[in-house]
Formats: structure tokens, sequence, C-alpha cells
């Protein structure tokens, strides 16, 4: 006799727990965390130095570094004086929670106020897979072209704020602004959004400057 | 290839229900999976054919139903399913949207002897 027995449970619940122990931990440590995806080629990698560059002596900074092809690597970034893990994947195409997890013991923690986890380039995988960060910042750029919310709606669907970089190339590529915002905006409505270039500095002083006020902010709702 | 750890994870979820009800095997698993969730069935079933081996669940059948993605106009009260490179309203043309459904990605019931 065949007999029916009713589950609804959600696929991804097992990584979704140990996301949240992972938000635990940051939490207890005061570390505030960004997941940061992009797809291949968007400029992470400048992207996140160059942000590293603007926030030394405001915040103490921490890495992750999950992307095999990224040349932030560990050593340089301890060069530094930035605390930074290296994940190997294994070739895999997204971090999840539990190599995070493994990861987080390697860090100073009590010594950090901002930890990066720069995600595997992919605009797929990393959307369904949590970390525990408290932020995720997707990167696009001018030169993926303006269909990319539409491609990918997944990925613009679960992160709280996004970059659109190389807005330097804006007049040698065509890209339509509106028609990308307003697939943006029916997606995430709101979503905080900053057009910058790390190539040439434009605008990463105004994502800079919301970065450490949303970090300091959060530690002052923490400490209450 | 994100399909493995999410086959892992129903092969983990469909055993521990199926040992909690005492089955002796598993002959149907039923996935909900919404468009918008970007898992690929075929792939599900590919890794499926490895991992499962050796368990109660071995010879089960993975059943999908594909749930299309929804939205539902909050100006127009509009339902529809949005075209792949327009997703404002078709009625009113608002860009204010709730997606209704489409995000699912469940083991909504097993099938067991």
């Amino acid at each position: 006799m065949t007999q029916k027995i009713t589950i609804v449970e959600n696929i991804l619940s097992a990584n979704d727990q140990i996301a949240q122990k992972n938000r635990a931990l940051l939490d207890a440590a005061g570390v505030f965390a960004i997941n940061i995806m992009a797809s291949p080629g968007a400029g992470k990698t400048t992207f996140i130095l160059k942000t590293l560059e603007a926030l030394q002596g405001r915040l103490r900074l921490g890495v992750i570094e999950g992307d095999v092809a990224s040349s932030i690597d560990a050593e340089k970034a301890a060069a530094a004086g930035i605390p930074a893990v290296q994940i190997n994947t294994g070739g895999d195409c997204h971090l999840d929670a539990v190599m995070v997890a493994n990861a987080l013991p390697a860090l100073p923690l009590t010594d950090l106020d901002l930890l990066i986890i720069e995600n595997i380039g992919n605009l797929i995988c990393p959307a369904s897979f949590a970390l525990g960060s408290h932020l995720n910042l997707l990167i696009a750029s001018i030169p993926e072209g303006d269909d990319k919310p539409y491609k990918y709606p997944g990925m613009y669907r679960g992160v709280q704020a996004l970059i659109i970089n190389k807005i330097d190339l804006l007049p040698y590529v065509p890209f339509n602004m509106d028609y990308f915002r307003q697939g943006v905006e029916i997606l995430n409505p709101g979503l905080v959004t900053f057009p910058v270039s790390a190539k040439t500095g434009e605008g990463m002083q105004a994502w800079a400057d919301w970065l450490v006020e949303r970090v300091q902010t959060w530690k002052q709702d923490l400490s209450r | 290839m994100h399909e493995l750890p999410i086959t892992q994870n129903i092969l983990e979820i469909a055993l521990r229900h199926a040992e909690q009800a005492g089955a002796k095997e598993i002959k149907q698993i039923n996935i909900v999976i919404g468009k918008f969730s970007a898992f690929v069935d075929d792939s599900i079933q590919f890794y499926w054919s490895i991992i499962a081996q050796g368990t109660i669940a071995q010879n089960a059948v993975l059943h999908f139903e594909r749930v299309p993605v929804e939205f539902t106009c909050l100006d127009c009260g509009t339902t529809y399913e949005p075209q792949e490179d327009a997703f404002a309203c078709p009625h009113c043309l608002s860009p204010r949207i709730k997606i209704t459904r489409g995000e699912e990605l469940r083991v909504e019931s097993i099938e067991i002897e």
C-alpha cells in the first residue's frame, strides 16, 4: 500500500539554518558582513580593492575570498594589514553557508567591524545560498547590458544594495539606464543603488560613506 | 552544477521523513520548483541517479511541478506571466508589482511503502 506523506519543506532550509548560525556568530562578535556577488568581469576585484582602500582607517576590515579567479589573494590582503581567508571551493559555482562557517574561525572576528565576502562570479547560483551576511550586494556593470535584471531576476530579488560599475563606459556602450532601472525597481522596489566607476573612482566616496554609516548604525543598534 | 547540493537536500529531506514514518521504500517524491528559482529538473534527475544509490529512495520517481512566474499589479490588480524582456503590468503599465508565484523550491510530499 502506497502512503502519501505531506512534507512542504524548503529544499534550502539546511543551508538557511547554518546561515543563521553564521549570523549569530557575527552578531556576537560585532562584525557586519557583506556578501558581494557579480557576474565574471563585472569588476568585482577592483571594486573590492578600492572599497578596502576607501575604508581603511575608518573600519577594521577582514576578507573572505571565495572567488578562485580573483587576484585579491590572502597574502596580498595580509600585507595591507587586512586579515583574509581564502576558501578553496574546488570549482564550485557559489559559496554556501557551510564554507563560510568553516572560514570564520580563521579570522580574528572580535577585532573586526566589517567582513567582506567575495562570492564566486556567477549570476545564478549565489542568489539561492544565504551565507549569514547582513548585506547582500550585487555589482552590475555597464558592458554586461541593460537586460540583466530580466535575465537573472533571482539575483536582483535577493540583494539589499546594488552597484552599477563601469559608468565611465556609458558613452561607448549601448545601455538604456531607464530600462535597466525599471527591471530592478519591479524586482526589488526602492533598492539602494550606487552608480560608480571603480576605475576612475567616481561614485566610490558616496558608496563608502553610506557603508560606514550603515555599519555604525548597525553596531549602535546591536549594543542597545 | 548548483543542483548537486539541492539534490542532496532533497534526498536528506525525503529520507528523514520516510524514516519517521517507518517506510521500507520511497516510491515518489513530489517537488515544486518555481521558474524564478533557477534550478533545472534534468540536472537534479541526473544527480539523483547517482546519489540515491543504495538508499530506500533509489527507485523513487522524482515528480516536478514547475510553477510559472506570476506577477500581480499593485495598482490595477491584474495577474499575469511577465514576458522575458518586459516586467511592467501589460494592462496599466505600472511598475509596482508583487511576485505572487514562481519562487517556490520545496519538497511537497513523498509517497512511501
